[in-house]
């Protein structure tokens, strides 16, 4: 059975970059296929706890790990999963990385740890990492797996990292919790409300949409 | 009876009808006493919170159109309206950078991002206020009050805030009637409320100005009179059963009617033709509903005024009330769906 990510061709900006098909698996994640802003996928995460550019740096790594240890995984248990229960071993696995994660952010910052708080348990229900443990891992080799949860694990990071940058500027004033503004800067609170995570996620599907209708259309 | 199929008149015979622009020239006409009035009352700190929002509401319609290929649609006015509407719900010492903001978001979010004029779900310049209320909630109640002294030579101390700073804190400020009955249970006098001597937002001071332009409007077919006649009548009368009800807790109804921005946004807001329904029953639900929402918030909710949000959740059901009071398709039965 042959991949449907590999049929869409290679069109598009790394189209130049792309003359072997391991290149391909890892960059589509960046760009073409990046899970938040062209998959919309994970979005619980992605709106709830991107209010700070660390914390989106935070859940962003956080998730990228628990992707490539289940991607490694799935793909080298993909013979011995019976078909009937793979969803369930999936979650088995996931879960299990999901875990290991939560007890690593808690050794290494308790802030951070508090600051995330349920979002990093809900990793095991994130519909990326189930979506490509079933529709990538599953179905091909374990070098190809690590490329794919590479590539898509940075895309979501950087789509994260997006998001939580501006909304920490306009809602904080600060970037990475160094203040950016004078002291009497005028914090704009829906920014850091969950409402602003909707606003900042439109726009930035809007810009990148629209650059690729550009590219589409050149 | 011959005059009904027959019209005798010299030429021109054929009659240019009314077209967007037209209409929308005349709200301008409407809202433009209401203006005056705030710029009267207010000084020059409301005249640049309502040049800020105009000039922000026309420039980003503008830009969107260059942007997207598409022809200016500025010429139309309803940009204009849009910011002077928004204007007119803001604070007057609001500073003149937050008023920009919120013309920006008004056009983009409420209104191009849908497809432009005809195409948007809630009225623009709520949208804009609403984002406004949302993100900075302390500069948006902090109130001015009216008529003072030197209004005309100097404006507020937080007009002219840097962009992207915390307006200072003025050192005068004042209460709006209804923050002051939600907070200390004073009731100001109908009198003092209808002709807009009172503390607010720019344009929502003076009822019977606003009530003018609407009954211009109205008279001139330009505006939907069962709308702010269904809302004014659900909140009198609402707020007139709960006053019998508990003199002291519930205020008066004409309290009710003539405070805060309930007039303005009956009249100028609530009748936007887009995100309004069409149909008689139609808006006279509509209305009952903003009317209804109005005094739940008021009364019973957190804020001292609700109308913006009344109007924009009613936005928001007017396309299903539109469903279910559909008329039945001559010819078909009762049962069977018209689509």
């Amino acid at each position: 059975m042959s991949n449907p990510i590999q049929d869409k061709g290679n069109t598009g900006f790394w189209g130049s970059l792309k003359d072997s098909p391991s290149t391909d698996e890892f960059i589509k994640g960046l760009w073409r296929d990046n899970p938040v802003f062209v998959q919309v996928l994970g979005m619980c995460p992605t709106l709830a706890v991107s209010n700070t550019a660390i914390n989106a740096l935070a859940m962003g790594l956080a998730t990228a790990f628990v992707l490539l240890m289940s991607n490694i995984l799935v793909s080298s248990l993909r013979n011995f999963i019976p078909k009937q229960v793979r969803i369930a071993s999936y979650i088995l696995i996931i879960a299990t990385f999901v875990t290991m994660t939560d007890y690593i952010i808690q050794a290494i910052s308790i802030d951070l740890h508090k600051a995330l708080g349920a979002f990093i348990s809900l990793i095991v229900v994130n519909c990326l990492i189930l979506s490509r443990a079933e529709a990538f891992a599953s179905k091909n080799t374990i070098g190809k797996s690590v490329l794919d949860a590479l590539g898509m694990g940075i895309g979501f990071t950087f789509a994260l990292f997006c998001l939580g940058a501006v909304r920490e500027l306009l809602g904080n004033g600060s970037l990475f919790g160094v203040p950016f503004f004078p002291d009497n800067f005028q914090e704009w609170i829906v920014m850091i409300l969950p409402a602003g995570g909707f606003f900042t996620l439109a726009i930035w599907l809007i810009i990148f949409n629209a650059t690729k209708a550009k590219k589409a259309t050149t | 009876m011959l005059n009904r199929t027959l019209n005798i008149s010299t030429s021109p015979h054929i009659v240019k009808g009314l077209g967007t622009d037209d209409i929308m020239q005349n709200v301008v006409w409407a809202l433009l006493p209401v203006a005056i009035f705030a710029v009267y009352s207010f000084g020059i700190s409301a005249l640049m919170v309502l040049v800020a929002t105009t000039a922000a509401c026309v420039l980003t319609e503008h830009f969107l159109c260059r942007f997207s290929k598409k022809e200016s649609t500025i010429s139309d006015w309803s940009a204009a309206i849009t910011g002077l509407l928004l204007g007119l719900t803001l604070p007057p010492n609001f500073p003149v950078w937050m008023a920009f903001v919120g013309g920006v978001i008004a056009i983009a979010l409420g209104k191009f991002i849908f497809g432009g004029l005809g195409y948007n779900v809630f009225n623009p310049a709520l949208v804009g206020r609403a984002v406004l209320q949302a993100a900075f909630p302390v500069a948006i109640t902090t109130w001015y009050p009216a008529f003072l002294e030197g209004r005309f030579s100097a404006v507020s101390s937080s007009t002219f805030t840097v962009p992207f700073m915390e307006p200072t804190v003025d050192a005068i400020t004042g209460a709006t009637p209804l923050s002051a009955f939600k907070f200390d249970q004073v009731i100001t006098p109908a009198s003092d409320l209808a002709l807009g001597l009172i503390t607010g937002s720019t344009g929502e001071t003076c009822a019977l100005l606003i009530l003018l332009g609407g009954i211009y409007l109205a008279a001139r077919k330009m505006m939907n009179w069962r709308i702010p006649v269904a809302i004014l009548a659900t909140v009198y009368v609402l707020s007139g059963i709960l006053h019998l009800i508990d003199t002291q807790a519930y205020p008066p109804p004409l309290f009710m009617l003539f405070s805060g921005g309930l007039m303005l946004g009956a009249v100028f807001m609530a009748t936007d033709m887009v995100a309004s329904p069409i149909t008689p029953l139609g808006v006279v639900i509509y209305g009952f509903i903003i009317g209804l929402l109005v005094v739940v918030i008021r009364i019973w909710g957190g804020l001292p005024e609700g109308v913006m949000y009344a109007i924009l959740l009613a936005n928001a059901i007017s396309p299903h009330i539109d469903n279910w009071i559909q008329p039945r398709v001559y010819g078909t039965s009762k049962t069977a769906k018209a689509s």
